[in-house]
């Protein structure tokens, strides 16, 4: 057997050691910091990338919510007359798609990260968390793009901008907080099990409707209304109204508990996540 | 100069039995498994911690295992071992790609890996692009990228493509692109494995070129290879692994020495049944290389007067277009003899110019008095000129030629140089005096 190392020579910055990972393996926050150049070039190639070799390029980040919004405006505004707290359909479905369509395409492209970056991941070395975090940060530019245009309408429709804007990036954080939590456990999960592929698209769908974007809040039954809020996205989606729109209940203790469900699946996603990296290479 | 830079202490790597050819698990295939047995062995599998108690021996292996070795600060170290000896894990291991099931290493410095060129090229970014991300995947800061661009750019020769994403590119660009940025990494620790498989001739010298001004500038080097003659001339030390051991420490020519004379490859005939590399050269799979004397059976030694036939078998999954068989003949000293392809001619070549799925058998016969006695070796490869390369094993088998009878075996003396042919010399009188 061979002896082990003192704690001394363990924390020498110089000298990296190659053993089996036991128990959880922790964040190694200083591993994440020391490669933050390469997440960079990461979150960089995926927003280069993106839109390469197509007609509109970017303004496919703007066109995808936006026609989006004009379907459900037709469909479930004026054919099936859904209830939207009086506010004009367009911008109540556009106020819940900008972050709708950031969790969404966040987490179908991070899910598949790690598989389709298997090339990667088998021939060089850095923290594998990188891989599928990058495509959800990259989404950030195309709602930034989108915002623009969320501004637009609310002009349009003289919607004031109101202090309670300011409130927005919490949400913005809890929509990428989430949107990264259930990233790592899917993309964790498809390396191993590649049921993952398909299981994405029906997840996306499900959380789609048991998410306030088409409807209003208040379509869901009181007493079921602490349940609902269990889903991050109802905070999500609930904020950016009450931010934006003006509707709804100010940030309050059910937000917390959205928030909660976020962190924890946040925090559970990367423990999962990091458990699993350490075989990555050899099943992916 | 001098100091520790590497030390390995009984380093092992146990992988499940299916993980290594690629294949993966799907849910349902893990629940069936689960249904019946214990919940320990669900958890298990969720843990991913390969308990041989649980899981049983059987379904595991070693691919590496109570490997122990140091390497000094500057040095070069080969590495030498038959496919799936275990070299490729344990360069994984030191370049943390993966991680050991026990032991240990300790490395002094920052480590780059070359496993593979060009790791991370994106086709749709342009070059300038790509040498900033590959870089950085590669561990290069970004200052240092900015420093060295112009440098990186000289030596791909492709300064006209910069802007031009690199899924335009020719592979030889492509290539050029790819080792440019790889070559200008400066870490104290580099780990290299069979860089030269790809790429042509010309590339592969350029390749090597840089290899050696790496190892003279003083850089520790583990540099893996079944490039026999490029190990003996970029190292004076190597090791041998051979099934997960190290078999073997020393000198490099007595290291290469010991792995071509013990056996270790093997003679007369190679299969590739179930083999990994073989497994990730789809859709090209090898089936077997043969050698086979004159009356078509196998034979690891081979009389030098007869025509020695050479035979390699394979199936294609799906039709590739361009393909060609390589032979490549070198000495038991790793001096090659000669390469050759099987649409080297040109009817040949534009007659199966593409080949549909199916099984193959490619064949050619080495004239008989050509050869000179001793140990050969034979190095078969499947690739598209300039495409890509399926399938690469630059040393196949051995076999032995016998010069029992050859031209000249009158004089009981060795000739020097691999071949020993039998030429028509003609002994022209120009003047005799009478008898």
């Amino acid at each position: 057997m061979s002896a082990l190392p003192s704690e001394a020579r363990l924390r020498d910055p110089g000298v990296t050691w190659i053993r089996p990972t036991r128990g959880w393996g922790g964040l190694q926050l200083r591993e994440l910091w020391r490669f933050r150049e390469l997440f960079y070039f990461l979150v960089w190639r995926d927003i280069k990338v993106r839109y390469k070799q197509t007609l509109l390029g970017a303004a496919w980040a703007i066109l995808q919510p936006f026609l989006t919004m004009v379907v459900f405006s037709i469909f479930f505004g004026e054919l099936a007359k859904m209830p939207s707290d009086g506010i004009p359909y367009p911008i109540f479905s556009f106020s819940a798609l900008l972050p709708w369509q950031l969790f969404e395409g966040g987490i179908s492209k991070a899910g598949t990260s790690l598989v389709a970056g298997r090339n990667l991941i088998t021939k060089v070395y850095f923290p594998r968390l990188a891989v599928p975090a990058a495509p959800i940060l990259a989404g950030a530019v195309d709602f930034c793009l989108a915002l623009l245009v969320l501004f637009a309408m609310m002009a349009y429709y003289h919607t004031p901008l109101t202090w309670a804007a300011l409130t927005l990036p919490v949400y913005l954080l809890l929509a990428l907080v989430t949107a990264l939590g259930v990233g790592f456990w899917l993309a964790a999960l498809n390396v191993a099990y590649r049921d993952i592929g398909y299981v994405i698209p029906f997840l996306v769908r499900v959380w789609f409707f048991s998410t306030p974007i088409t409807y209003a809040i208040s379509l869901v039954p009181e007493k079921w209304q602490a349940a609902y809020w269990l889903n991050p996205m109802v905070g999500v989606v609930q904020g950016f109204r009450w931010a934006i729109l003006g509707v709804g209940r100010p940030p309050e203790i059910l937000l917390l508990a959205s928030a909660g469900v976020g962190l924890c699946l946040l925090g559970t996603g990367i423990a999962y996540f990091r458990r699993m990296e350490r075989t990555f290479a050899d099943v992916v | 100069m001098g100091g520790l830079a590497v030390r390995v202490q009984d380093l092992g790597k146990q992988y499940r039995i299916g993980q290594t050819t690629g294949t993966y698990r799907t849910l349902r295939d893990s629940l069936a498994q689960a249904a019946g047995t214990p919940w320990r062995r669900l958890q298990a599998r969720f843990a991913h911690k390969y308990p041989v108690e649980t899981i049983g021996a059987a379904n595991t292996i070693w691919a590496l295992r109570h490997v122990e070795f140091d390497v000094e600060r500057g040095q070069v170290l080969g590495v030498i071992g038959r496919n799936g000896a275990g070299k490729s894990t344990l360069l994984k291991l030191l370049a943390r790609v993966t991680e050991p099931t026990e032991g240990m290493a300790e490395i002094h410095g920052r480590v780059g890996s070359l496993l593979e060129v060009g790791t991370g090229f994106h086709p749709e970014l342009t070059g300038r692009e790509n040498i900033y991300l590959n870089g950085a995947i590669l561990g290069m800061r970004r200052v240092e990228i900015d420093r060295k661009f112009d440098e990186i750019v000289a030596f791909s020769e492709v300064p006209r493509f910069l802007d031009t994403p690199v899924k335009r590119y020719s592979s030889g660009m492509y290539l050029r692109l790819a080792f440019a940025v790889a070559a200008h990494l400066e870490p104290e620790i580099l780990v290299v494995d069979e860089v030269l498989a790809v790429g042509d001739a010309e590339f592969q010298r350029k390749c090597l070129g840089k290899m050696s001004d790496v190892a003279q500038a003083g850089r520790t080097v583990l540099f893996v290879s079944h490039n026999m003659s490029a190990i003996q001339r970029l190292t004076q030390e190597t090791i041998l692994i051979e099934g997960g051991r190290l078999a073997l420490r020393g000198p490099t020519v007595q290291v290469v020495d010991h792995y071509l004379s013990s056996g270790l490859s093997q003679e007369g005939e190679r299969t590739w049944d179930g083999d990994e590399s073989a497994a990730r050269s789809k859709p090209f799979r090898p089936i077997a290389l043969r050698v086979l004397d004159s009356r078509g059976h196998v034979a690891s030694q081979v009389p030098s007067t007869e025509p020695i036939q050479i035979e390699f078998e394979y199936d294609l999954d799906m039709e590739i277009t361009g393909l060609r068989i390589g032979l490549y003949l070198t000495t038991g000293r790793g001096d090659p003899v000669f390469t050759s392809f099987d649409t080297d001619a040109a009817d040949d070549f534009e007659r199966v110019a593409s080949r549909p799925a199916g099984h193959y058998i490619s064949r050619c016969v080495l004239p008989a008095n050509w050869l000179n006695e001793g140990r050969f070796l034979l190095g078969v490869n499947a690739s598209a000129f300039r495409i890509r390369s399926f399938f690469s094993d630059e040393h196949a088998l051995t076999f032995t030629v016998d010069g029992t009878g050859a031209p000249g075996s009158q004089w009981p003396e060795a000739r020097s140089g691999p071949l020993r042919p039998a030429l028509a010399w003609q002994i022209e009188t120009i003047q005799a005096e009478e008898a």
